[in-house]
Order: C-alpha cells, then sequence, then structure tokens
C-alpha cells in the first residue's frame, strides 16, 4: 500500500456509500441550443420563434442560456437577428443570457443591444483556426485581447471557448498540451470559464480524460465546463468522467439541436434532455424542470420541422 | 495501537479493508487506471443482433440473410453471438426459423453461439439442431414476468431448472438473463435487492454468466450502481454481464459505470439492432459499434474489428430497408474526412 495513494485513507463512509464515485451535489447547464444549435440547422427560424424558445428555456429553469451571435449575417445568416433576438426575448431574473462575440466590433453591438455575458472561441488546433475564421490561433487570442480590454472597462464577464480539443477534422488527434495552453490563455487573459469542446465528437472517456487532466494543471477545475458532441454517440459517456474529475459545468443544447457540419446528417450537440435525464438519476441538482424542457424541445422541433436528437423526448412521449 | 477505538481500528486494518471492499483490491492490483477508476483490460461483447436484435424488428427476416449475417459476424472477432431463439413460432414468429439458422451458419471455431431456450421442448429442439450453447431469461419483475411468459417469477425458476439440469447432463454452458433490472415497464422501481435475488438462484442454479438487462433503458449511472453493488453481494464479479438498453441514451454512461465496478462482459446489438416494444420508434439494444469505440478509445481490448462490424451492421440495414442505430457508423458513413481517433 505504500505509496499508493487509497481513496478510503480520505474517509471510509464516502467511498463506501458511493463505491469511490464522487459527483458534484449541483451541475451547472449551459444551454447552447438557440445559437450553437440553431447556428447548425439549414432551416432558418423567424426571430418570433428564436424568442419564443428562449422564452421558453427561461421557465424551465437553466440558468444560463446562449442566446445568439454577433457574427456577420454574411457568415452566419441564421444570427442576422441577433439585435431583435437579444430585444425582444422576456430577461428572466437569475438567468444569464450570453451572446457569442467574435471581434470587437461584435462586442460593441452586443453591448448595444443589451447582452449582459460574452463569449469568444479559441482553438486547440492550427489548422482549424485557420480554415474557421483564416488565422492562427495566436492572432485570434490577439483579436480577443481586444475584446477583453474592451469587456473589462464595461465590467461584461467574458466565457471562453476552445473547440477541436480532443479531434480536430483537418489534424485528426490534437495534443492535450495545446488544449491546456490555450485554455490558460483565455483564463489568465480574464475568461471567469472556459468551456472545452469537443467538436467533431470523435472524443471518449479515454482521451476526454487526458485531455482533461492536461488542463486542470493550468486551469483551475471550478473555471472549466464541458462541451460534448454525441457525433459518435460519446457524450453523456465523456460528460460522465468529466463529472468524477470535478468538472460541474455541461454545455448542451435541447433537443440536440444542431447537426455536425462535418458528418452530413450525423448528429452535433448533446441533448439537454438526455443530459438532465443522466444528472437527475445520479442525485445531482441542476435546477433544470426536465417537462419544460421538453415542450420546448418540441416546440423547436416542430417549428424547423424535425424529429428531436433526444431520446429521452422521444421515449417519454411514446412510453 | 494504545488506546484506539477498535472502530478506528477496524478502519485502519489493511486486511479488514480488503475484506470489506473486494473492489479495494483489484483497484490498487490494476495498473490501467482512468480518473482514479480501475478498467478491465478486456471487454468480452455478447453479440445479440441476430436474436434479441431482430427479434425486435418488424420486419420478417429471411432465413438466408439471417445466416449471412451471423456468418458476417463471426468474422469480426466477436466471440459470443446469440444465433436465434428456441420460443414457439407462435409467439415469436421471427424465430420460426430458428432450426435453420442454426443449421445453416458457419460456425467459426472460436466463436459460441448461445441460442434462447424458454423451456425443456425448446432446449431439446436447440440439442438436436446442434446447439452447443444455451440461455434462459428470468425476470426481476412479477408482473412482467406474468405478462411476457404467463408465470410468476418462481414458476419460471422451476422451468428454468429443468432446462439448467438437462443442460448439465449434456455439459452445455447456460447463460442466464435478469430482464426489468433497473426498472419495469408496469412495475415502475425495481428493488436492487430482487435483482440480487433472481440472479443469486440462477448463478446456484449452474448459469456460468449472468447478463443484467435493462429492459426499458431507463436506468442511469445512479441506478446502475446501486443495482450492480447488491448483485455483486451474491454473484461474483466475473460472473456478470450488463445489457444496457439506449431507450433514453443512458446505455453508454451505464456500461462506464458497470465497468468501473469491474463488469467485463457487456450485451451489445449491430447498428442497435431492435427497438423497445415498450416505447414505439425508441431504440432498444445499444449498437456494438458504439460500444467497441468507447472501449477501444480507452485502451480495452475487445477483440473485435470495428470496421467489420460497421459492415455488417450495413448489410443488415439495407436487408432491412432502415437507418442504421450506430452514431459511429452514422458518422463514419457520412464524415468529410476520417478523424475518429
Amino acid at each position: 500500500m505504500h505509496g499508493r495513494v487509497c481513496p478510503l485513507a480520505v474517509s471510509v463512509p464516502c467511498c463506501y456509500a458511493n463505491s469511490a464515485q464522487a459527483f458534484p451535489g449541483k451541475v451547472k447547464i449551459v444551454e447552447v441550443g438557440p445559437r450553437d444549435g440553431l447556428q447548425n440547422e439549414k432551416t432558418l427560424v423567424p426571430t418570433e420563434a428564436k424568442i419564443k424558445l428562449i422564452n421558453m428555456l427561461s421557465e424551465s429553469g437553466l440558468s444560463v442560456i446562449e442566446a445568439t451571435s454577433f457574427v456577420s449575417p454574411k457568415w452566419v445568416p441564421q444570427m442576422a437577428d441577433q439585435v431583435e433576438v437579444m430585444k425582444g426575448i422576456s430577461r428572466k431574473p437569475g438567468v444569464t443570457y450570453q451572446v457569442l462575440t467574435p471581434n470587437l466590433q461584435g462586442f460593441q453591438a452586443a453591448v448595444k443591444a443589451g447582452a449582459p455575458e460574452v463569449a469568444i472561441f479559441g482553438a486547440a488546433s492550427e489548422l482549424f483556426s485557420k480554415k474557421n475564421i483564416n488565422c492562427s490561433v495566436d492572432e485570434s487570442l490577439q483579436r480577443f485581447d481586444e475584446v477583453m480590454k474592451a469587456a473589462k472597462e464595461a465590467g461584461v464577464p467574458v466565457r471562453g471557448y476552445v473547440s477541436c480539443v480532443v479531434g480536430c477534422p483537418y489534424e485528426g488527434k490534437v495534443a492535450p498540451e495545446k488544449v491546456a495552453h490555450v485554455a490558460k490563455r483565455l483564463y489568465s487573459m480574464g475568461c471567469y470559464e472556459i468551456s472545452l469542446g469537443d467538436t467533431i465528437g470523435v472524443g471518449t472517456p479515454g482521451s476526454m480524460t487526458k485531455m482533461l487532466e492536461a488542463v486542470i494543471k493550468e486551469v483551475p477545475v471550478s473555471a472549466l465546463a464541458v462541451h460534448c458532441h454525441d457525433t459518435y454517440g460519446q457524450a453523456l459517456a465523456n460528460i460522465l468522467v468529466a463529472l468524477q474529475m470535478g468538472i460541474s459545468v455541461v454545455d448542451s443544447s435541447v433537443a440536440g439541436l444542431g447537426g455536425c457540419p462535418y458528418a452530413q446528417g450525423a448528429s452535433g450537440n448533446v441533448s439537454t434532455e438526455d443530459v438532465v435525464y443522466m444528472l437527475h438519476g445520479l442525485g445531482i441538482q441542476t435546477g433544470v424542470d426536465l417537462s419544460k424542457l421538453m415542450d420546448a424541445g418540441a416546440f423547436i422541433c416542430q417549428t424547423l420541422n424535425r424529429k428531436t436528437s433526444s431520446k429521452v423526448a422521444q421515449a417519454a412521449c411514446k412510453l | 495501537m494504545g488506546n484506539v477505538p477498535t472502530t478506528v481500528k477496524h478502519c485502519l486494518s489493511y486486511e479488514q479493508l480488503i475484506e470489506d471492499y473486494p473492489w479495494l483490491r483489484r483497484w490498487l492490483q490494476e495498473d490501467k487506471t482512468i480518473t482514479g477508476h480501475a478498467y478491465p483490460e478486456f471487454v468480452k461483447i455478447v453479440e445479440v443482433g441476430p436474436r434479441d436484435g431482430l427479434q425486435n424488428e418488424k420486419e420478417i427476416v429471411p432465413t438466408g440473410v439471417k445466416i449471412q449475417l451471423i456468418d458476417m459476424l463471426s468474422g469480426t472477432g466477436l466471440s459470443v453471438i446469440e444465433a436465434t431463439s428456441f420460443v414457439s413460432s407462435k409467439w415469436v414468429p421471427q424465430m420460426a426459423d430458428h432450426t435453420d439458422v442454426l443449421r445453416g451458419i458457419q460456425k467459426a471455431s472460436n466463436v459460441q453461439y448461445p441460442v434462447l431456450t424458454p423451456n425443456l421442448q425448446g432446449f431439446q429442439d436447440a440439442v438436436a439442431a446442434g446447439a452447443t450453447e444455451v440461455a434462459v431469461f428470468g425476470s426481476a419483475s412479477e408482473t412482467f414476468s406474468k405478462k411476457n411468459i404467463n408465470c410468476s417469477v418462481d414458476e419460471s425458476m422451476l422451468r428454468f431448472e429443468e432446462v439448467i439440469n438437462a443442460a448439465k447432463k449434456r455439459q452445455i454452458p447456460v447463460r442466464g438473463y435478469v430482464s426489468c433490472a433497473l426498472g419495469c415497464p408496469h412495475e415502475g422501481h425495481i428493488e436492487p435487492s430482487k435483482v440480487a435475488e433472481v440472479a443469486k438462484r440462477l448463478y446456484e442454479m449452474g448459469c456460468y454468466e449472468i447478463s443484467l438487462g435493462d429492459t426499458i433503458g431507463i436506468g442511469t449511472p445512479g441506478s446502475m450502481l446501486k443495482m450492480l453493488q447488491r448483485v455483486m453481494k451474491d454473484v461474483p464479479i466475473n460472473a456478470l454481464a450488463v445489457h444496457c438498453h439506449d431507450t433514453y441514451g443512458q446505455a453508454l454512461p451505464n456500461i462506464l459505470t458497470a465497468l468501473q465496478m469491474g463488469v467485463s462482459v457487456v450485451d451489445s446489438a449491430v447498428a442497435g439492432l431492435g427497438g423497445c416494444p415498450y416505447a414505439q420508434g425508441s431504440s432498444g439494444n445499444v449498437s456494438t459499434e458504439d460500444v467497441l469505440y468507447m472501449l477501444h478509445g480507452m485502451g480495452i481490448e475487445t477483440g473485435v474489428n470495428i470496421a467489420k462490424v460497421i459492415e455488417a451492421g450495413s448489410f443488415i440495414c439495407s436487408a432491412l430497408s432502415r437507418k442504421t442505430n450506430s452514431k459511429v457508423a452514422q458518422a463514419r458513413s457520412t464524415a468529410c474526412c476520417d478523424a475518429s481517433l
């Protein structure tokens, strides 16, 4: 036993009760359906439907909802109504409505439209950064420096995203150290939380763990979130190991909105309903009312004329 | 140790700890750990597509197609393929060709082809058709047992005892299944102690392995953990398997939880064949491809070639004119670049 860490040395009753598995008592869900979800849906959704979706989500108990993106409508037509959406939603007290701001101009427009919180995106893969936003990872972080400065001055919190944390559609495997490097930069620049995204859903509990181990050395675990895609069906298993490593913030998308742009027809975001079902089954609090969440999912699927990607939603209405 | 309370001495005794927490010895001995968890180095996949999968598909599959599917699966590295069911064709028309299937397949030397035998008659027919391994299905829910096979759990155990005794005489191994291990469509919550009771009976009667089935897929890592903790008190862990349904998308995290507890046998179905008879349109069995992707990604060996399983899945889906339920198969077939690791 010498030289080996024994979990029982810490507290026997805890381990006996749950066989050496420790989970956070509470998990914060960051609902990305209205932005990340809809952005990857082909059908253009009318502004009123987006507003109604966000309002329904606000009523379900979610505390963070990614409402829209202040990106040029040339690049992302789905988000062209960004200002109307921000101004049109009924802001529920206790709910944070964050928006994406890819550059200073976007940030300024977001603040003008009343955004209380913004988010910026870095990539852990050089090729992905070049193909996606036409510059290197370092160059993108320099661009965000401007946004960070402006946000600090305005007292606006900034969330950071790192994409391709496990794999890249162009580079293949991504080194955990690279992810840690980018996450650390975003954190030291002032992002209060770093969401680690498995952009193409190739991660498994194996690669997820290695990546998280490297990142946790550089960024406090309480400032980390996971953004798992379900393209290979691994999302919930990956989220489970992340929770076991101390992560307590999970991104997900109502009805699993948003396919994978790198594998046509394949799924993308993990469904909030399925995540909440798992968390509640583990006795973890989320504050979310699953049936109200499913109502919001049913509404947006009807609007989009598509089936839900959530297995919980599929099963619940058929039993 | 001087004036140390007995309870503390008890806690500090390494020998006592190992006795109280058998998983600890395993944990300390295992080199392979992820997040402080020990995982098995090898997991045996029990492929149930041709039986459990096809049984829950609406379309009757021609015998030739079933045989071709099993032959393709035999070439993937799978070591156990549940081939068919010797149940009355009145109840399960899909399995009416059980004898033709068992006789028609090319049996690979390193593969077992268990068949379901709900009673002695079925067992005898199976043996006559060349079966070398059989399986019996118990239930942890009384209501499910009555509605499914028209008798109580106790009565079903008596039937299975006949099968197991007959199998023992012929040295034919018997696998036991316990359905509704995490919930019942009629009773709702199922007590882990009931699951343990049925599992223990099957094990003591002579089943070499007990597969614990989340028949309606409502389990989560929370309920899986509690159920396994209870069952492991009565049945050795190396005799346990999990049979998770993906109806609520929970199959892979449930399997992961089971692996963390030391289970190293997992049932799954190629292409996720077999919907859920209790939630129409919903998925049932977890896809073998998705399970393999997870296991291989964790460095766990299975001996199975995932690409060949995907091929077999593609074949049967084409024959059934349906889409695969496997996310791995879907992604691989449409990915613009093969970035999967």
